[in-house]
């Protein structure tokens, strides 16, 4: 197994725990953290490449990694915004009772 | 292969694994902490010292950080009498693994078709820097953008409630 392939089966198996957080949790804050957890899977594999691939001092990989990272911190800033909006309203982070379009 | 990657790797997947399917909020962001950290260690075994640093300081010290509050704000840190999982959450776990599946066949398959350059990279911060002020400077300002638009998005969005009481 070369190391680029560790990396990458790492990348994939965080990608899919970050899923089956988003999928399978019912706090909307859990649902971020999974969110969270694949983007950052996405984050290693550009890094990865970037690390194996040719031409390093390109530095594609590396910049697409911190260009994701800054939004990434964007994301979550207005999505745990609007966690915090909607439990103000409806006094829950629980999914499965925010089932109505109307406030 | 090393061992320091394969220590690396479980204490990432670790990390994430508590993070998703731990009872307690507050643990499960506590673990999230970790699971970043690992990656960011994971990050400087990859020679991006950059990438691993920004990884520190913005998740470790921001994200991490926003969603405790998040978590102690929300009164999420009260552990649900009933289950912490959704209704259809076997549905949710079968599609992630069969993701996982997926990737995993992908990247065993294309072995050799995968680059594999041994070649430390040598690039330094100064090198990112010139990079960003030269060839990526345009996306620098639309990122500058986006996070001056989040800013002011969250702030308005948390506020909202605010305006009757004045």
């Amino acid at each position: 197994m070369t190391p680029l392939t560790g990396y990458l089966l790492v990348a994939a198996l965080l990608f899919a725990i970050g899923l089956a957080g988003a999928l399978t949790r019912r706090n909307a804050i859990l649902v971020l953290i999974g969110i969270e957890l694949m983007l950052n899977a996405a984050n290693l594999n550009l890094i990865a490449f970037w690390r194996y691939g040719p031409h390093p001092e390109a530095l594609t990989g590396m910049m697409f990694a911190i260009f994701s990272i800054a939004v990434a911190a964007a994301e979550a800033a207005v999505g745990l915004g609007l966690v915090i909006q909607i439990y103000r309203h409806t006094r829950t982070t629980d999914l499965d009772q925010m089932n109505r379009m109307k406030g | 292969m090393s061992i320091v990657f394969y220590v690396l790797a479980g204490l990432t997947v670790a990390g994430a694994l508590a993070a998703v399917a731990l009872k307690n909020t507050v643990h499960c962001a506590l673990a999230l902490t970790v699971a970043f950290a690992g990656l960011a260690l994971l990050f400087l075994e990859l020679d991006a010292q950059f990438a691993g640093f920004a990884q520190i300081l913005i998740y470790i010290g921001a994200v991490a950080i926003l969603v405790v509050f998040a978590i102690l704000l929300t009164r999420g840190s009260e552990t649900p009498k009933d289950t912490v999982y959704s209704n259809k959450w076997l549905l949710g776990l079968v599609t992630a693994a069969a993701v996982f599946a997926v990737l995993g066949w992908a990247v065993l398959h294309s072995t050799e078709a995968l680059p594999h350059e041994t070649a430390k990279p040598a690039v330094t911060v100064m090198d990112i820097g010139n990079a960003l002020m030269g060839r990526y400077v345009l996306p620098l300002e639309i990122v500058a953008l986006l996070l001056t638009a989040a800013l002011i998005g969250a702030v308005i969005v948390a506020m909202h409630e605010k305006e009757g009481a004045r």
